[in-house]
């Protein structure tokens, strides 16, 4: 599959492009999510898009690249509705900020969580830890 | 003196318009899943709705970044459990995929069959629960004990019933037995005349089609818009299935259409999905004619030659010191994913399911995301109920098909 990178000011108009072109007309957006690379120093957070040519069957992937400090990403809701979901499932687990999204809420985590649970600083449990009282689930 | 209508004291704004907020869910049972949406009611006819979802949110994304590739597998059955398989399958394929492991085309035929088989088991269920929302429920009876001969099947081949667990990356666990070939052909045969049964029950049903067409609908422009996919997208006019696309495990060998509908209604994603039940049967049938071609040592082969990452047979593992060796390593994660990046999505039975999967190298996936059609999907539920009535709200929502654990993730 075609995998490009942008500066990540320029996402939407990639993307404006792509859709309006005619000989290009991406115009199903398959697949929003990110990626957290903690040793790319200033690029950290990856938003990927997947974007889908109906048409005559190409598939591309568009990645931008945000630092972490500051992860705003133009919302590309006004263009597809079907990202509104996913920028929030984004922001839930990733924290990217889509400045222009019309209501970015936490979406499958509780609203109270205050950290974003799939970047790479937080380790999944250790197994072998022992100091855990879980009588109640057998452990 | 007879009483005029300024001495009665009302409280105040009891004479303006009222407005009803209704909590339709989390546990309500005619949502059939954990979703919550919060209505806005006039009278019964809804003026806004609001969803809430990740109620079952298991973080499986972040579960599936410490494990080997073959235990993800079990994670991926909880996420559309209608149809278990076709997830499995989408998994194989997607690290076959990364690997690059060629199947053999015995392999590729069984499990058209398994998947084939879990989309109707998927459909059947959805339509039927339709017709139990739209107030008939005999067509769910009728229809449900044919899910029960599609689990056996599922037993014969991998021993459980609903999260299946079904393959292994490269092929099967172990070689269909006669059993499992009986049973397919006692589904074959007697499935399509219930199916017609239960057909000719709702199809031109004067109720059912008043209570649904008409009943939810949107346009193919919008629905794309949505990333709607599979039969959603389908019964809004538009020919989109990735069997077709981009066919994946032998799609292309087989002959099947592609039922659309027209104005993406209830009434035509009944439809659109009846349709698909045939096609699948057919597409059965083809798949059970090509298994049966294979004859001697060809009928014997059920998965790809990849030591590094099918399972050695215990027998061998007990008397070989290389089997020894491959089953310690598989067993315990050793092996190493080659670095990579691959999308690989299949049509399940609610749309387009896709893995997309990042190796850094490492023994497990360093980032792994479910496209899950669901989840896409369900966002177009407020723009598709408001200004309906509330009763036509709980067919829209079955008639989406939607499953929580999938939604969910």
């Amino acid at each position: 599959m075609l995998t490009f990178a942008a500066p990540k000011d320029m996402n939407l108009k990639v993307l404006q492009f792509l859709y309006d072109e005619e000989s290009l007309s991406f115009r199903f957006m398959t697949d929003l999510q990110a990626v957290h690379y903690p040793d790319r120093i200033g690029e950290e957070l990856c938003v990927v898009y997947h974007l889908h040519n109906l048409r005559d069957n190409v598939r591309i992937r568009f990645k931008v690249y945000t630092d972490v400090q500051a992860p705003d990403v133009f919302s590309t809701t006004a263009l597809f509705a079907a990202a509104n979901f996913m920028e929030r499932e984004t922001y839930d687990f990733f924290g990217v900020n889509f400045v222009g999204h019309p209501n970015l809420i936490r979406v499958l985590n509780v609203d109270e969580m205050d950290y974003f649970p799939l970047r790479k600083e937080f380790p999944l449990e250790d197994q072998t830890r022992v100091d855990k009282d879980d009588e109640m689930f057998g452990r | 003196m007879p009483i005029m209508s300024e001495d009665i004291l009302l409280p105040e704004g009891a004479g303006e318009k009222q407005t009803t907020t209704l909590n339709l869910g989390p546990t309500h049972p005619a949502t059939h899943g954990v979703f919550q949406n919060i209505l806005e009611l006039d009278g019964e006819r809804i003026l806004k709705a609001t969803s809430t979802v990740g109620y079952i949110h298991r973080a499986f994304e972040k579960i599936a970044e410490r494990r080997p590739l073959y235990q993800i597998t079990p994670l991926t059955d909880r996420l559309n459990y209608c149809s278990s398989p076709i997830n499995n399958m989408g998994w194989h394929l997607t690290c076959e995929k990364l690997l690059g492991v060629q199947t053999p085309k015995r392999v590729d035929y069984l499990r058209v069959i398994i998947m084939e088989l879990a989309r109707i088991a998927d459909h059947l269920i959805c339509n039927s629960i339709v017709g139990v929302d739209s107030g008939a429920y005999s067509g769910f009876l009728y229809l449900m004990q044919y899910r029960e001969l599609i689990y056996e099947i599922y037993e014969e081949v991998c021993g459980s019933r609903l999260t299946t667990n079904i393959g292994r990356i490269g092929g099967f666990e172990r070689n269909f037995t006669n059993t499992a070939f009986e049973k397919l052909e006692k589904f074959l045969k007697e499935y399509p005349e219930q199916l017609n049964e239960f057909e000719k029950l709702f199809k031109r049903n004067r109720i059912f089609m008043e209570r649904t067409i008409g009943c939810g609908p949107i346009s193919a422009e919008r629905a794309l818009n949505y990333g709607f996919t599979g039969p959603n997208l389908r019964a809004a006019g538009i020919d989109y299935d990735v069997r077709v696309h981009t066919p994946y495990s032998s799609y292309q060998d087989f002959e099947f259409s592609i039922p659309v509908g027209t104005t993406g209604d209830c009434y035509d994603r009944f439809l659109v999905r009846q349709q698909e039940m045939w096609q699948s049967l057919s597409i059965i049938t083809q798949a059970y004619k090509k298994v049966q071609e294979f004859k001697g040592q060809e009928a014997e082969v059920y998965h790809a030659d990849t030591p590094a990452y099918y399972l050695p047979e215990k027998k061998d593992v007990y008397t070989k010191m290389e089997a020894l060796i491959w089953h310690f390593k598989i067993i315990m994660g050793e092996t190493a994913i080659p670095p990579g990046e691959v999308y690989h999505a299949v049509e399940g039975a609610n749309g387009e399911l896709g893995f997309y999967l990042i190796s850094d190298g490492g023994r497990t996936p360093y980032r792994l995301h479910f496209r899950r059609p669901c989840f896409i999907y369900y966002q177009a539920f407020p723009e598709l109920v408001e200004g309906g009535l509330l009763s036509d709200a709980i067919i829209t929502m079955s008639s989406l098909n939607l499953i929580a654990g999938e939604l969910d993730a």
